[in-house]
């Protein structure tokens, strides 16, 4: 179908640049010649990347843009390709990576050409963890994007850095070493980590359940849900503000995108089995991170909190196995991605302006900037998912996809919309309206053209997606059914299977 | 006699060369004086080198000789090459060092070589006398070059130490091969293997102070005591030599005996493999924590990477043998990269040795931190970088074989593990520099270098190494 490996291009294209920002002079030329090497390099990545969703088509369910080489030997290749479910994700990071690039521009001025180096690798691991169709493959993207994340936050993050550093890459490693066992056992049981072959292929129950634990033990760190969440508002609130916006919009969809291409499909049983587990932990996370979000004091922490409430009603959807709720899961990461991407963004401009995020430190900004009180207010309302806005659609799907499986689960869920509106409208009305009172914020500027041109596109999104969601459901639906599909077909050949004996 | 009747002496080829290469350069450095240090060295890691290409040269296949005593399978040439360049890379890191301190003595690449030579007979002994004999030529120079600075009250204490407990483990060995020569009427592996049937408990006897001998060349727990006090007091380029040869070799014999001499019994030495292995893991994790000396932390690091290379011995398959090929390949790349560096801190004051002293790397000598991360993420087993490659064929193994709990206590040994990596790689590139360290010698660059680079590229074509440990692996069984 393809003449070249576009999918390996569009995932290798950002370590080139990287290779290229590395023999760079570490001179003034040199630091700025890095940027611009940078924000070209993800900017012609993400135009390969749109080439990519042109070229899919959305009728089939089936992997496209197949590639294949031998790797490792035995049944261990290296293979990729796409389907409806992690396209969406591809052109997230493809389209997130230019953005994050101009956030740094001036707010970081030390290491230069690290940094971006980093960032490419980064996005290098990030893409190729969503194109992976093998599971070793998809292991070392998965875990190697540790590396650069954990020199992001502990080189250029704030003054708790290296607490935050260490305890996000601890707490990834240990749940993913677990997982790395479960694929070792799947490989000798199946004969291969071809991921389209696994997907088929019918497990014994108690390997079922022990590899469904062991997945879940790395994805439940990465999404993050309740109680292994204590690692993002530390990373979070350390982390440079681009790190931030990646962390939040990419590395955490990681979570839920393990979930949807391995759990469910590959363990049938396990999930069906223990599906309450997650429903019970999704609407703790709801809940409980809600009301720690009314309590926070720093605007980045209170937005993590209001992460791992809104990856709740993710993992609840993508748990209910119903055409609704998994639509509306993979709907909420995208939407997710893009809000809380903005959000962080938001931050980091009143960060690079008074150096501090506390909230009580600001008030009335609406006198000062309008314009960017305007851009708050809409990632805010989309925070709290109000209709209109991409924020509801996911919210909505998840809900109703919920509560045809479970009518307490949907409800109780319910209530976390509730304290989203309460947390988030409580940090507007502090930050945006009010006297302008505090003297440091007399002379603060309002957002300028270079952040008009980083927050512009995400409004459109936001607002688009909340009013049109089409393209994304559209692009993941085929995938979707046949992914709730053979989850029936697998569960009911068991009952057969059962009922036979 | 008849020369028909002599032994044939094709694969014992290299041994000869580096033998007489070594008695040659001995008489060259005896008679020609102090000043020929530089020389001698230069031409050892020749001899290495011609070795190595004889040992390739040879005819492909089992080679045998002397009634089958000595064995070249591709297992030996795998791991030869291996002990071979640890050998080379050691000479080579310790060229700046000796010169700098006034070292520049030539019995010091002697010594290097006929330690090697040992090392080539034990990983090609096929019973048990080869392998004391070969044992034996390998510990006795390493003994007086852990004391090699005399006037050096650490390196001579460090020389002292290993001396008395390298003996002290070469008898338990003996006595170990004494019950085994005793219960079997046997020495030769493959005799072993047929008189040893179902075992017994003198049999297993044996076998403990065997294992107990072998654990202690390659400083696995519980006979690792000496292992960070040796590490410390030897000068650095002799803890680099120890760190990396000797353990090829100690590790191949253990698979070798354990593999060739008791396959009928391996459910009975698997349980002390195991055992040796999550306690040799679990000390390597979690005392590394506390060390402030990298020498010492290095020591700590090497006994949970033996620990972790037993994994695949404890399996027991031809996929474990093949894990801890892979694993000891890499283990060397990452173990000589690291002491490039460690070699390379000194400043005026001279060397210096605590982690401390690595503060701000990045920033002072961005390329030798960011090799140093690289290999140090490798060795916490991080892809896409090798070391997690390393660990990915000993697990495989592992669960292969069901070994579900020391795969499980393995995976979290490394987490915790990862954490003293963790925190070189913060010191150097989270805090604020300390005063520059001198510029890196030209030889510790390019060692340094092409260990990087293997660690960081590995992944991009793992198979030519991963075929042939999985060739040489197989010739065991």
């Amino acid at each position: 179908m393809t003449s070249w490996p576009i999918l390996s291009v569009v995932t290798f294209l950002p370590i080139a640049g990287a290779i290229f920002i590395a023999l760079l002079n570490d001179d003034e030329a040199g630091v700025r010649n890095a940027r611009w090497v940078a924000l070209w390099t993800t900017l012609i990545t993400f135009a390969i990347s749109l080439i990519l969703v042109w070229r899919f088509d959305p009728s089939t369910a089936d992997f496209q843009f197949l590639e294949k080489r031998p790797w490792l030997g035995g049944a261990i290749n290296y293979a990729m390709g796409v389907d409806g479910i992690s396209l969406p994700f591809v052109v997230l990071t493809t389209a997130l990576m230019p953005i994050s690039i101009l956030a740094s521009w001036t707010s970081i001025q030390s290491r230069v050409r690290e940094y971006m180096i980093a960032f490419l690798v980064l996005e290098t691991l990030m893409v190729g963890t969503f194109c992976a169709l093998d599971l070793v493959l998809f292991y070392l993207f998965f875990e190697g994007g540790l590396i650069p994340m954990f020199l992001i936050i502990g080189v250029w993050g704030g003054p708790r850095r290296v607490y935050a550093s260490f305890k996000f890459f601890l707490y990834t490693l240990l749940g993913s070493v677990l997982m790395l066992l479960a694929i070792m056992a799947m490989y000798w049981q199946a004969g291969t980590t071809d991921i389209p072959t696994l997907l088929h292929h019918p497990f014994p129950l108690a390997l079922q359940t022990w590899a469904w634990f062991a997945f879940l033990a790395s994805f439940a760190v990465k999404m993050p849900m309740w109680p292994v969440h204590t690692w993002l508002p530390d990373a979070h609130v350390e982390a440079p503000t681009a790190g931030s916006v990646i962390l939040a919009a990419i590395l955490l969809k990681m979570g839920g995108y393990g979930f949807l291409r391995f759990s469910l499909p590959m363990f049938p049983e396990a999930t069906q089995h223990l599906a309450p587990l997650i429903f019970a932990l999704s609407v703790v996370a709801i809940v409980y991170t809600s009301l720690v979000a009314l309590m926070q004091e720093d605007v980045k922490k209170l937005i993590a909190y209001s992460s791992v409430a809104h990856m709740g009603f993710v993992t609840m959807g993508i748990f209910a196995v119903t055409a609704q709720g998994v639509a509306g899961g993979i709907f909420q990461m995208i939407s997710h991605g893009i809000v809380s991407a903005a959000l962080f963004l938001c931050v980091g401009v009143v960060y690079d302006r008074m150096h501090t995020r506390e909230i009580a430190a600001y008030g009335g900004l609406v006198n000062r900037m309008p314009l960017y009180a305007f851009v708050f207010m809409v990632f805010t309302l989309a925070n709290v998912g109000l209709p209109g806005t991409s924020g509801f659609v996911g919210e909505f799907l998840t809900l109703i996809g919920t509560f045809r499986i479970n009518t307490w689960v949907a409800t109780l869920a319910t209530l976390g919309t509730i304290l989203s509106a309460a947390y988030a409208l409580w940090l507007y009305r502090k930050v945006i309206f009010g006297k302008l009172e505090k003297p440091s914020l007399f002379h603060i500027r309002d957002i300028g053209w270079r952040e008009i041109v980083i927050l512009a596109p995400l409004v459109v999104l936001t607002i688009v997606f909340g009013v049109y969601p089409k393209p994304v459901l559209d692009m993941s639906s085929a995938s979707v059914t046949q992914l709730i599909d053979n989850y029936q077909h697998a569960l009911s050949a068991v009952q057969t299977a059962a009922l036979a004996r | 006699m008849d020369a028909a009747q002599l032994p044939t002496i094709v694969p014992l080829l290299p041994e000869f060369v580096l033998g007489l290469g070594a008695m040659a350069l001995l008489m060259l450095g005896v008679f020609r004086g102090a000043d020929t240090g530089r020389a001698v060295d230069a031409a050892a890691i020749v001899l290495l080198i011609v070795a190595g290409g004889i040992l390739l040269w040879l005819p492909a296949g089992k080679l045998t000789t002397f009634g089958g005593s000595f064995v070249v399978d591709d297992f030996a040439r795998f791991l030869k090459i291996l002990a071979l360049i640890g050998s080379a890379a050691a000479i080579l890191l310790s060229f700046d060092y000796n010169k700098r301190e006034g070292q520049e003595r030539f019995e010091y690449s002697v010594l290097i070589l006929l330690s090697t030579l040992g090392m080539l007979m034990l990983i090609s002994a096929a019973d048990l006398i080869a392998l004391y004999l070969g044992l034996e030529l390998m510990s006795l120079p390493l003994y007086v070059v852990a004391a090699s600075h005399r006037d050096s009250l650490r390196s001579t204490e460090a020389g002292l130490k290993y001396f008395v407990l390298g003996a002290l483990s070469s008898g338990m060995l003996l006595y170990g091969a004494s019950l085994v020569y005793g219960f079997t009427g046997t020495v030769s592996f493959a005799g072993i293997a047929q008189a040893a049937g179902q075992g017994g408990i003198g049999l297993i006897f044996g076998i403990v102070f065997l294992f107990a001998g072998f654990c202690f060349k390659i400083s696995a727990v519980p006979f690792h005591m000496w292992t960070p006090d040796v590490y410390e007091g030897a000068p650095t380029p002799v803890t680099a030599f120890f760190a990396a040869a000797p353990k090829v070799a100690g590790i191949a014999i253990f698979v070798r005996v354990a593999v060739v001499a008791f396959p009928g019994i391996t459910s009975q030495w698997q349980q002390i493999v195991v055992f040796v292995s999550i306690a040799s893991m679990g000390l390597g994790a979690f005392a590394a924590i506390g060390q402030r000396n990298i020498k010492r932390l290095m020591a700590y690091s090497s006994i949970g990477h033996m620990g972790f290379a037993l994994i695949g011995l404890a399996a027991g398959t031809p996929e474990g043998v093949q894990g801890v090929l892979v694993y000891i390949a890499i283990y060397v790349t990452m173990t000589l990269g690291v002491f490039a560096v460690i070699l390379s801190m000194r400043r005026s004051t001279g060397m210096v040795e605590s982690i401390d002293q690595l503060a701000g790397l990045s920033r002072t000598h961005p390329a030798t931190a960011f090799f140093l991360a690289m290999l140090l993420f490798s060795m916490a087993g991080v892809p896409p970088l090798a070391g997690f490659f390393a660990k990915l064929y000993v697990f495989l193994a592992a669960i292969k074989a069901g070994l579900y709990v020391l795969a499980v206590i393995g995976v979290l040994a490394s987490v915790v593990g990862a954490y003293y990596y963790l925190t070189i790689i913060k010191v150097m590139y989270f805090d604020d520099p300390a005063e520059r360290f001198y510029d890196m010698p030209y030889e510790l660059r390019v060692v340094l270098a092409v260990c990087g680079l293997f660690n960081i590229l590995f992944f991009v074509y793992p198979g030519p190494l991963v075929g042939v440990a999985s060739a040489a692996a197989h010739s065991l069984f």
